[in-house]
């Protein structure tokens, strides 16, 4: 039942050394070694450790954030359509990010106003879903959908009004692109912090799958265990983007990959759903960043083009 | 052993009026059926005893402790219940669905063990199902489907079960087979609590009867008692006609 873990992880791994060994200028195994044993040339370490590592991690740790994120989003709604995305989040923070470049604000200051558009976005949802009393899943993500095409107005309105010159700036948020990244430890740290938090809970959210009542009747108390999910998956997604803009796809379709190879238990599909988020993300920013070096390509462009054929891959091939 | 109480209790089916509040003592060795047309509040009525509905008035008791002051997990682990509706949103094997009985016995960390694997073999095989173990629910037919979730809460083991229309969806064998599971349950010491639209089953393997009639009058005892002709043809708006086959009765519809 662990074995997928354990390959999953040297699949990270090894997709970790690659991204360090690859870019503009590629770095050879003997070299890399050399390094993370703290021996290597002043160059390669500052290539290394200095910038590909800071990088790569933050790659991975947004991966993995998006992934467990989008697995959450989908027991919560009992719809394996459901991303991170879906309730409108990553709408909020885009006006948020947006607005700070407009004001010609800092890098800090445009990761710290998408998290707060994040997290404004999640409460606007909640509240609207939750003043109402009575809530059912269809009803959460319809309140999301359509709170995410008003943020989607607002969106496309300041882009029509924001002077050209900061247009392509704009636009790479929009896609998702990990340079944007400053530190990779936040999003770790949250990272880790959601698997410790949420392995406890797995077997519930195993029990929710199967509706409320059959959950009730299981002795889990559903509607705490609900909202607990839905604000922890937005604060997770809300990292993520605050970390490397809105990157579409991870979310959705890496939790779907698993469930088609391992199934449905949920204490198995988070860490691996971390693993693999965490590993595509990172093959896709390596892939942005060298196929056209010295230019990089947004990361999210990468992440659909290597997802979709694995996806339709593994759905063909399925039971 | 476990009691199932109510008192004076009045579930809520908006705009109908209150009708007859039931003071019902569900006890181990009882099989209990539920009669009542489409409507009547059978499903409501169960929803309500397992403490997933609010009444409208009045209290249901397990063990002489209102189900409001329980913790869900300690309702869990001594009252199960089989639905009539299930979702599947997401694929499963029958395995882990039997599996899923065991959650309320089970500490956050702890995962399935050889015994919790052994309850679900044995329930799965007292159900006819145990070779589909690895198959996906939903490349199953219903009534297969319904003897999933009949294991389930079998694996679950709880002191008292509902079940809301456990024949559904099944074939004349397997009827006979689930009711008289039941009843071997019951005579194990569980309380069977069952909504069910065969009359015939329910004289066949009942001990007590409910009778619940859509204007919410209802009326319960010992099933020699409750299931005369008069009764049933009023419950049902059918004209019935009785025949004696071995020593019983068996109820028609008379066209």
């Amino acid at each position: 039942m662990i074995r997928p873990l354990f390959s999953l992880g040297g699949l990270a791994v090894a997709s970790v050394l690659l991204a360090l060994s690859l870019g503009s200028v590629n770095v050879g195994a003997p070299d890399l070694w050399q390094v993370i044993q703290g021996q290597g040339s002043a160059l390669n370490s500052t290539l290394i450790l200095d910038l590909r590592l800071p990088r790569t991690l933050a790659a991975f740790a947004t991966g993995g954030l998006l992934a467990v994120a989008g697995a959450l989003m989908q027991v919560l709604l009992r719809n394996p359509l459901a991303d991170p995305y879906v309730l409108g989040l990553s709408g909020g923070a885009a006006v948020g990010a947006l607005l700070a470049m407009l004001a010609g604000l800092g890098t800090l200051l445009v990761s710290g106003s998408a998290f707060a558009g994040a997290m404004l976005a999640t409460m606007l949802v909640f509240g609207i879903a939750h003043g109402t009393g009575s809530w059912t899943p269809s009803r959460l993500l319809l309140t999301g959908v359509v709170v995410a095409a008003g943020w989607g107005a607002v969106i496309t309105l300041m882009l029509a009004i924001t002077p050209s010159y900061k247009l392509p700036g704009m636009l790479y948020w929009l896609m998702g692109d990990v340079s944007y990244a400053r530190t990779p430890w936040p999003a770790m740290a949250v990272l880790v912090l959601a698997l410790l938090l949420t392995m406890p809970v797995a077997r519930n959210l195993n029990v929710l799958a199967r509706g409320p009542l059959q959950a009730a009747a299981l002795g889990v108390s559903v509607r705490p265990l609900e909202w607990t999910i839905y604000l922890f998956a937005s604060l997770l997604t809300a990292t993520a983007v605050t970390t490397a803009g809105s990157i579409g796809f991870v979310g959705l379709i890496v939790p779907h990959m698993l469930r088609l190879v391992l199934g449905n238990d949920q204490r198995i599909i988070l860490p691996a759903s971390a693993l693999a988020g965490g590993t595509l993300l990172v093959l896709a920013d390596t892939l942005a960043r060298t196929v056209i070096a010295p230019e990089q390509l947004p990361v999210g462009v990468i992440t659909a083009l290597l997802g979709v054929p694995m996806f339709l891959y593994l759905l063909h091939r399925s039971r | 052993m476990s009691v199932l109480g109510t008192r004076e209790l009045i579930i809520n089916i908006p705009g109908r009026p209150d009708g007859s509040a039931l003071d019902l003592s569900i006890e181990p060795g009882q099989v209990w059926g539920v009669l009542g047309p489409n409507g009547a509040g059978k499903t409501t009525l169960i929803h309500t005893l397992a403490g997933l509905l609010p009444a409208r008035a009045g209290q249901v008791m397990l063990n002489g402790t209102s189900l409001k002051e329980l913790k869900r997990r300690e309702i869990a682990r001594q009252l199960g219940l089989v639905f009539q509706e299930r979702q599947d949103s997401f694929p499963a094997t029958v395995m882990e669905t039997a599996l899923i009985g065991r959650h309320p016995w089970l500490s956050p960390w702890e995962h399935e063990q050889g015994e919790d694997q052994a309850r679900a073999n044995q329930a799965l095989a007292a159900l006819d199902v145990a070779q589909l173990s690895e198959r996906l629910l939903n490349t199953l037919s219903g009534g297969e489907r319904q003897r999933v979730a009949i294991a389930t809460l079998m694996t679950q083991n709880p002191e008292i079960w509902l079940l809301d229309e456990p024949t559904n969806h099944l074939d004349l064998h397997h009827q006979v087979k689930v009711m008289s599971l039941l009843r071997d349950q019951a005579s194990a010491g569980k309380a069977v609590f069952l909504c069910v639209h065969d009359l015939n089953l329910a004289a066949r393997w009942c001990s007590h009867v409910l009778l619940l009639y859509t204007s919410g009058d209802a009326c319960w005892g010992p099933v020699e008692n409750m299931l005369v002709p008069d009764a049933l043809e009023k419950l049902y708006n059918q004209r019935l006609t009785t025949v004696e086959v071995d020593g019983s009765l068996l109820f028609v519809p008379t066209v």
